[in-house]
């Protein structure tokens, strides 16, 4: 394997330059990863802001004003950047590894979409201090609202542009790394499903990232070049905001889903110790969500005034888009019919997310029925609803992929106890801050506002000790992750798992820097498609 | 897929580690805070725009310097040019959804918006005096009475020069592919003639609208959506044309090949976009 190559220079750059001038996709993952934890505790100690204000119920220790942007940055940051930099930081890691390419297709432009993400999370930290403050519209911007923002809207505004940038760059690197530089022998319907969820969610961010960029170029102009886009008063029209806010907005919920479900979808077969369940039909599902996410977005505007076809095409549209998603969850059960199941770290938050990601799924539903949404638009039900899926959801399968990959990625393995105790105490503590919050919007609890009538006390006060439970809880997280790096409770063996048949497990743990320099031998990829029962035996 | 344009011929270029990157976000965090400040009226946004603009420039140079060297060295296989096409597909695909975005407003103002505001409501009424839900329309708040462009004149002119641009591009590629380096080179020296005769046109005609029609970004839903649409659509025009003269340069510096010229394709992909875009402009912002 000691190919000559022109640019043998490779490992020579050393200190803060290797990450500065990296083009390496386990260094540009390993930054995506690190920066979206630095945002995930950002964004979480703003979450505990807001749930301490809440505690009870009168003003204790935030304004009005600040609490508006506490709740504002709080939802852009954990979106742009927690979730999204840290799938698609998993993508840079894994998705080279798992279809044996030498790296991502486009190494420079990866680094600079990874570098483009501080500058935007700068822009809204230093936004706090302008006059005015942060941005305080929540993070859907709706007008006249965000009309009459500070400065600290248009500090969001472009930083949302530079999030896009950056979006778009790393979603063409992954559609084109795995359209293109994948091994011999792995065809499309061959890929790990890690890597169709990947490419689906890029494509989704490739068409809809730049519509916000649209959405909120749109938003400046108003604000400062007198254009009536979102001024009825001038023939515009703030819902025609919401509109293009939620075309984008819609399919960013399956950005942040579809990985979720990739990642899944490798952890659950591997614990099994059986192949995955409807390969096939996990691939449909996933390219059909991908479509259809573009036709339910006005379920999210029930309320602001729509003819009625229009709200009963959205109304079937969304309860059309659960059925690829149950084909999804029916999948993973039945993967787990008959199997031989452990119940390690990983696993656990695989089943976490089965369970609560199906709430989320099932209040979803309940919010599309246009009715019922006419009551609940706006309330805690729907901050419950889409923190089942986001937080039970997104973040379980990332916390689940974490623990998954750590072996590999540092060559030791974490400890099982503690990884096990953090699964159970984020799974309480999950459960006992959100799940009052449904109980909360049906009594009609109104979301954003930092007072609230007295009946809603008891519940408020419970979830408050909950969030804070499990803010601690992702402490241990860290010490977990902090334990393994330093060598945790042992070495890692280059495939520690029994059940796992993708193409990383093939190398060493920790991975070397440069792999699959020289693409897997086809008698490589061909024993993996095997035992995944993608090709046959005696093919 | 990956079998037939051969992995196994030549390793797959990966790129040394480089300063570009992060020299282009250092640049990008300036542009957008001094962006950010300038449209508040804080003068030191200026500088830290320009500022912003200059590394950035500084970059572009570096780093398709690096690129085109690279090229030009032979470091880039069959599959590296299946990921530049692939890439810049993708690229152009992102650029057409942000233009739906703006287009999509246009709809949504003309065929929801503006017929539910008119009627005789009290809404109409207490919008502005004499404010009809009309499309163009020619009165805003703020502008007592506007003009709407017409499509004739200089719209089809541009319509003609951008058509015809299109052609001579296809000429030279024709030139290129064919081995005649001089008919290369005059193709790209008159698309890019047409293509400074188009932005000259549209500045005229932004200058005629501001101060002869009246017509400006205030203009109600009308004026918003023409010079947003038209003016992205300039920048993008610009931005090919900067295209274009990179590659005339590299052209006549004899870069390269009959088989080998992505970059040439690149810009000319990029520029036939341009055009379509301009058409569907032409179409539902001038003339209907």
């Amino acid at each position: 394997m000691t190919h000559e190559h022109p640019h043998g220079d490779h490992d020579t750059v050393r200190g803060w330059r290797r990450w500065l001038y990296a083009t390496n996709h386990k260094d540009i993952g390993t930054l995506y990863l690190c920066f979206a934890g630095l945002m995930f505790f950002t964004g979480g100690i703003m979450a505990l802001g807001i749930r301490l204000e809440l505690f009870q119920p009168g003003l204790q220790y935030w304004q009005p004003e600040f609490y508006n942007q506490l709740v504002t940055l709080h939802g852009v940051i954990m979106v742009f950047g927690a979730i999204m930099p840290a799938f698609t930081g998993l993508a840079n890691w894994m998705l080279p590894l798992m279809i044996g390419a030498p790296d991502m297709a486009f190494a420079r432009m990866n680094n600079w979409s990874f570098w483009l993400l501080p500058p935007a999370a700068l822009l809204l930290v230093i936004s706090l201090f302008v006059p005015g403050g942060a941005a305080a519209a929540g993070w859907t911007f709706y007008p006249p609202l965000s009309l009459q923002d500070g400065m600290g809207m248009d500090f969001a505004i472009f930083a949302i542009h530079l999030l896009g940038i950056s979006s778009i760059m790393g979603s063409i690197n992954i559609v084109v790394t795995v359209l293109n530089m994948r091994a011999p022998g792995m065809t499309l319907l061959k890929m790990p499903l890690f890597a169709w969820t990947s490419l689906i969610t890029a494509y989704l961010l490739i068409a809809v990232a730049p519509v916000l960029a649209g959405a909120v170029t749109m938003l400046l102009t108003d604000r400062h070049f007198d254009t009536h886009f979102f001024k009825a008063a001038g023939g515009g029209d703030p819902v025609l905001f919401q509109h293009i806010f939620w075309f984008f907005g819609h399919p960013e919920v399956y950005i942040m889903a579809l990985p979720a479900f990739g990642i899944v979808s490798q952890i659950i077969p591997t614990f099994t110790r059986k192949p995955l369940f409807g390969y096939v039909s996990m691939v449909y599902a996933t390219c059909a969500i991908g479509i259809m996410s573009f036709t339910v977005w006005a379920h999210h505007m029930f309320s602001v005034g729509m003819p009625a076809t229009a709200q009963l095409f959205f109304m079937f549209m969304t309860m059309l888009i659960a059925v690829p998603t149950g084909v999804k969850v029916f999948n993973w059960i039945a993967t787990m019919w008959e199997g031989s199941m452990s119940f390690e770290t990983p696993m656990l938050f695989a089943i976490g997310f089965v369970c609560l990601f199906t709430v989320g799924g099932f209040s979803g539903l309940v919010l599309s029925i246009a009715p019922i949404d006419t009551q609940m638009h706006d309330t805690y039900y729907v901050v419950a609803h889409f923190h089942y899926v986001l937080v039970a959801g997104a973040l379980f399968s990332l916390f689940g992929a974490v623990y998954y990959w750590l072996p590999k990625w540092t060559g030791y393995m974490y400890s099982e106890k503690l990884g096990k105790l953090h699964f159970w105490w984020s799974m309480i503590a999950f459960n006992i801050t959100f799940f009052p919050m449904h109980f909360l919007g049906l009594a009609g609890m109104p979301r954003r506002i930092p007072d609230y009538a007295l009946q809603f006390t008891d519940f408020n006060a419970l979830a408050t000790v909950g969030s804070m439970l499990f803010g601690l809880a992702q402490l241990l997280f860290v010490y977990n992750i902090v334990h393994c790096v330093r060598g945790g409770v042992g070495k890692a063996s280059a495939c520690p798992w029994d059940g796992a048949n993708t193409l990383e497990w093939q190398v060493a743990s920790p991975a070397p820097h440069h792999t699959w320099h020289e693409p897997p031998s086809e008698a490589i990829v061909r024993r993996g498609l095997v035992a995944q029962a993608l090709e046959n035996r005696h093919e | 897929m990956n079998v037939e344009h051969g992995v196994h011929d030549a390793p797959y270029f990966v790129p040394s580690p480089s300063r570009w990157p992060i020299v282009g976000a250092v640049a990008l965090f300036f542009f957008a805070l001094g962006a950010a400040l300038t449209v508040n009226k804080v003068a030191a946004g200026w500088y830290s725009l320009a500022g912003g603009l200059a590394i950035l420039f500084w970059m572009l140079f570096g780093w398709f310097g690096d690129v085109i060297r690279e090229s030009q060295q032979q470091q880039y296989g069959q599959q590296v040019d299946w990921s530049l096409r692939w890439g810049m597909s993708w690229f152009i695909f992102s650029e057409v959804m942000f233009f739906a975005a703006f287009f999509g407003a246009l709809f949504y103002a003309r065929s929801i918006a503006i017929p539910e505001l008119g009627g005789d409501t009290l809404t109409r009424q207490l919008l502005w005096p004499d404010s009809q839900a009309a499309w163009p329309g020619n009165s805003a708040p703020t502008s007592t009475s506007y003009t709407p462009m017409g499509a004739l004149g200089i719209p089809a002119i541009n319509t003609a020069i951008l058509l015809t641009s299109g052609a001579t591009l296809t000429w030279a590629h024709w030139g290129l592919v064919r081995g005649r380096r001089l008919q290369l080179i005059c193709g790209l020296v008159a698309t890019i003639y047409l293509a400074a005769l188009f932005l000259a046109l549209q500045a005229y005609e932004y200058h005629h609208g501001f101060l002869d029609l009246n017509l400006t970004l205030a203009s109600g839903a009308y004026g918003a959506t023409f010079y947003l649409l038209t003016g992205f659509h300039g920048l993008h025009v610009f931005v090919g044309t900067l295209m274009l003269c990179v590659m005339l340069a590299r052209a006549s510096q004899g870069h390269f090949s009959e088989k080998q010229h992505f970059g040439f394709e690149a810009a000319a992909w990029y520029w036939h976009f341009v055009d379509v875009v301009w058409l569907l402009l032409f179409v539902v912002v001038y003339w209907l």
